[in-house]
């Protein structure tokens, strides 16, 4: 039994409004206008909303600091002998042993934090983008491959996805963590398991619209080769309900990691993520120490909500029922 | 400039129950701005059965929506005048014209399935029409009702009064929705496409129900369509519009004997009963244009065999003697 | 009616028959089974005594039979943390756990639908768009930092409530409830509006989502043709519409938040089910862990059908009925 879907990007099961309509994001047929390509179209929609441009900026601002990190930041905080207990805990704006300011403060082990941040940006980055990257990879295949092949396939592949969906990420990524041990690899497969049957849904829907279609059927009584069929036609029409779905997951795939982080179940702690670094600033927050978990935080939240706003946009501008 | 000078079938003749002067509604969109319905102009009288005809783009949906200020946004009424039993509809208060809505005009829509609510009884819709209007409160409502669905020709009304809309076949719905329709006895109906969706058999009955109820009841009704042939039956005159306009007007009979505009021309020869057996049927070539990209002059010229330079320019409504015609060439007139 | 009540239980049967197989192998495959009944400090001669006693030198389809006949007696073995047998463990925690979680769906519906509905009727007026900001906050914001910024302004800046930790209680059918005392109540505040913080989010998007799409509707427009006000269309027919997929969601979501509490109990320190895995997973208490996954997949089945049959009393169409 098939439960109703939210048109939204929502990290829960996929569920959708009988009385509503379609379970994924509408997928506009793919056409060319003769002077402006889609992407350019698409782009230019885009810059309208103020909002959501500047989140775009924010996200590769973000991104570009924290590709920098190794250059700009004073402290490598990885490198625990460059740490000195006699900067712990200190409160932003102390200039430490070394010599120079720390703008954010430091956190309980003498890191710089402003450099801890932006190391942790990092992490939080790589994680966010491999996790979506392979369940993207992963999902889509499934998802067409039970679109394409129908039958029994069908029914067992989308009955596991709707199965998982139902299931609460951090449930699963937990159990997993729990059962494979701690390290990056183990963590992205842990993400991955977690979300890649969202991936699964959209492309099985878009494609399963798609493959209906008469040119389809009729393109697959020529000869003309399965594969060419699924590339030229069904792929361009399943990409941007998945472009959607993959800005929404990159985003929760960097808030599971941070939470499974703050939990000490993320990355061991000679290498510390967002997550781990608000959880060691938990314990100070009651003596008035906010700064070692508060800054480390809010630089979550904005990488969180500007990849959000982005994604929402995109997911507007996909939907044509949205379509003025 | 009204369509009817002779006596209509109530010996009315004067004071129109509806005047409809250069009502224009646009839609303001992200691709440009989408003249559905572009200064029409016509007038309704009591009792009298209008029949709009035109191809999907030509504006009748839109206008009839307009009448009951039912358009939503991003369109709205941007010109023109809807003169209803002495009232200006266009600069009604919101509450007044809702007192108009289902109790002095009543609207029939297409798919009953989709305007009828599945997840609750027809019953309770029908008693939330009857009481959106303060007069028909209290004891009585249900059994008026229950006399409508009657009246509409449906069997064992008590029964399908407790049914759920998708217990019904797709006539009974559509039945219905006439019924409640007809609840506050409307001086106007609006039908837009009203049988369409349904199997050829159950419109013909509806057809001719509908035709029966207005003619006893002395309602007016406007019904709005693609199919010529509906309309022929039914409709004591007849509207035909395309690209927002209205090109042809006047009494059914003479307008389906002798079409003046080209483009009525084509949808009468188009009709499959009034040509020969195995002869392709004929057709209006091209399509209907954008309505964002409207050409100048006159909108049918592009696919008009009669078409000439002159047509450049747009042409304006002549009328004569109870017909108008928006064309530089009419048919059977000299051009 | 009977019939299709039947129909789904069997099939549920059929669910946690796969999920029990399912758990059953991933614990064979993955870790040493006998770690999930003996403390990995345990001497050979325990070891070797447990072999024999579990018949772990058995065939696996005979393991599985044991396995499945102790599920069914109740028997979920022991923990190795607290020493008593783990289904008596999780049911003394799990009140805890279901106070907090029906609490935290049941504001986030009572709240966010209405707030949902007025939005998507009002969608350019300014009270809509703040209410959509919220919602974007409350959608990307993770959770654990949700906590914390609650601990820190209402617990430690403010003082006015607790910052952790269970309230009084009261009995009720036998079991504990702290939601009947006044001063319970001041504990749950906190910990409940962090976990509703989501999906009030969540509710008022899919209310939202909903409400717009029924207003540009048939149903609506043949509705004011009629001469229904405003409000009288979206007490009756929206409403009506829109309950559906909330209660749809409501379920699911309640039974994500039974498990998904994890976060918000760690912070908090509420002494319940969420807290209870965590201590596990970090102390490798299999056989807590073991128990958790099959009790969980118990959950989701159960509230999957009975939203099934909630689903099937609130849409007519759903309804095994003749057809007139």
């Amino acid at each position: 039994m098939s439960h109703p879907s939210l048109d939204a990007p929502v990290p829960a099961a996929g569920i959708e409004s009988a009385a509503l309509g379609t379970a994924v994001p509408a997928t506009p047929s793919h056409t060319t206008s003769a002077a402006v390509t889609p992407v350019r179209a698409a782009w230019r929609e885009f810059k309208e909303n103020r909002i959501a441009l500047g989140a775009l900026s924010v996200v590769f601002l973000i991104i570009a600091l924290a590709v920098a990190a190794p250059w700009i930041t004073p402290q490598n905080p990885y490198d625990i002998g460059s740490l000195s207990l006699m900067d712990a805990r200190r409160p932003p704006g102390y200039v430490g042993s070394e010599g120079y300011t720390h703008w954010l403060g430091t956190d309980a082990s003498g890191r710089d934090l402003l450099s801890a941040i932006l190391y942790g940006l990092r992490i939080s980055i790589q994680m966010g983008l491999m996790a979506g990257l392979v369940g993207l990879v992963i999902g889509t295949t499934l998802g067409m491959v039970a679109a394409y092949r129908g039958g029994r396939i069908e029914t067992v592949i989308m009955r596991v996805v709707d199965l998982q969906l139902s299931f609460p990420a951090i449930l699963l990524a937990l159990v997993l963590v729990a059962l494979l041990g701690q390290g990056k690899t183990q963590l992205i497969a842990a993400l991955v398991a977690a979300q890649y049957a969202y991936f699964a849904r959209t492309a099985y829907g878009a494609a399963s619209a798609e493959r209906r279609k008469d040119y389809v059927e009729a393109a697959l009584a020529v000869p003309l080769g399965g594969s060419r069929i699924v590339f030229r036609h069904i792929l361009p029409n399943v990409t941007p309900p998945l472009i959607v779905v993959a800005t929404v997951q990159i985003a929760n795939s960097i808030s599971l990691e941070a939470t499974l982080s703050f939990l000490g179940l993320g990355l061991p702690v000679t290498e510390p993520s967002l997550g781990m670094l608000i959880a060691n600033g938990f314990q100070y927050m009651m003596s008035g120490r906010y700064w070692i978990s508060i800054y480390p935080g809010i630089a979550l939240i904005v990488l969180i909500v500007a990849i959000n706003l982005v994604g929402d946009q995109v997911r507007d501008q996909f939907n044509p029922r949205l379509k003025r | 400039m009204t369509v009817r000078e002779e006596p209509g079938p109530f010996g009315t003749v004067g004071r129109p129950l509806l005047e409809v002067r250069d009502l224009a509604t646009h839609f303001f969109t992200r691709a440009g701005v989408v003249k559905a319905v572009d200064g029409v102009s016509f007038d309704v009288h009591v009792g009298q059965v209008l029949g709009i005809v035109g191809e999907s783009g030509s504006g009748k949906s839109v206008m009839g929506y307009s009448l009951l200020g039912l358009v939503d946004p991003p369109g709205r009424i941007v010109a023109g005048s809807i003169g209803f039993e002495g009232r200006e509809l266009t600069t009604l208060a919101p509450e007044e014209l809702r007192a108009i809505r289902g109790r002095r005009i009543a609207m029939v829509f297409q798919d009953a399935t989709a305007t009828l609510n599945p997840v609750l009884s027809v019953g309770t819709q029908m008693l939330l029409a009857a009481r959106a209007h303060e007069r028909t409160k209290g004891r009585g409502v249900r059994a008026l009702c229950l006399e409508t669905l009657a009246k509409v020709g449906i069997p064992d009304p008590v029964s399908r009064f407790k049914a759920f809309p998708h217990q019904l076949s797709g006539g009974m719905r559509q039945r219905v929705a006439i019924a409640i329709a007809l609840l506050h006895r409307p001086a106007l109906i609006i039908a837009d496409e009203p049988t369409t969706a349904l199997d050829v058999s159950v419109q013909a009955q509806i057809i001719h129900e509908m035709r029966e109820l207005v003619r006893m009841s002395g309602t007016a009704m406007m019904w709005i369509t693609h199919d010529l042939a509906t309309v022929s039956s039914l409709a004591d005159d007849i509207l035909v519009m395309y690209a927002g306009k209205v090109v042809e007007a006047g009494p059914t009979r003479a307008i389906l004997k002798a079409p003046r505009h080209p483009y009525t021309k084509g949808l009468l020869d188009s009709v499959p009963s009034r040509n020969p057996r195995g002869v392709d049927l004929p057709q209006i070539r091209g399509s209907t244009p954008s309505l964002l990209d409207l050409p100048q002059g006159c909108p049918f010229a592009p696919r008009c065999h009669a078409a000439s330079p002159a047509c450049d320019v747009a042409p304006l409504p002549e009328t004569d003697g109870g017909r108008i015609v928006r064309c530089h060439h009419p048919r059977g007139l000299a051009a | 009616m009977l019939g299709f009540i039947i129909q789904r239980l069997l099939q549920a049967a059929l669910v946690m028959l796969a999920m029990s197989a399912l758990v059953f192998v991933g614990v064979y495959a993955i870790g040493n089974p006998i770690d999930v009944i003996i403390s990995p400090d345990a001497t050979q001669d325990v070891r070797a005594q447990a072999i024999a006693r579990y018949g772990l030198d058995r065939p696996i389809w005979e393991q599985y039979f044991i396995f499945l006949g102790n599920l069914l007696r109740g028997d979920l073995g022991r923990s190795f943390l607290f020493g008593m047998p783990v289904l008596d463990l999780i049911l003394s925690r799990l009140p805890a756990t279901l106070e907090l979680a029906l609490i935290a769906v049941l504001a986030a519906t009572l709240v966010g639908v209405p707030l949902g509905i007025y939005s998507g009727y009002r969608p350019e007026s300014p009270i809509s768009k703040a209410i959509m900001a919220v919602s974007i906050l409350g959608f990307s914001v993770p959770t654990f930092w949700i906590g914390l910024i609650l601990i820190l302004t209402f617990a430690v800046w403010l003082g006015w409530l607790p910052a952790g930790s269970r309230g009084p209680t009261r009995e009720l059918f036998g079991i504990q409830w702290s939601f009947l005392t006044l001063e319970g109540w001041t504990y749950l505040a906190l910990p409940a509006l962090n976990l509703s913080l989501f999906k009030f989010a969540m509710m008022v998007r899919l209310a939202r989502a909903g409400t717009r799409e029924i207003m540009l509707g048939d149903t609506v427009k043949f509705a004011r043709a009629t001469g229904l006000s405003d409000g009288s269309i979206l007490r009756r027919h929206v409403l009506k519409l829109i309950s559906i997929p909330i209660v749809t969601v409501f379920g699911l979501e309640f039974g994500s938040t039974l498990a998904f509490a994890v976060v918000t109990e760690t912070i908090f320190s509420w002494p319940g089910v969420g807290k209870l895995i965590i201590d596990a997973i970090n102390s490798l208490d299999r056989p807590v862990m073991v128990a958790y996954l099959v009790l969980v997949a118990a959950l989701f089945v159960t509230i999957n059908v009975l939203v099934d049959l909630v689903y099937a009393l609130l849409d007519p169409r759903l309804r095994p009925g003749a057809k007139a």
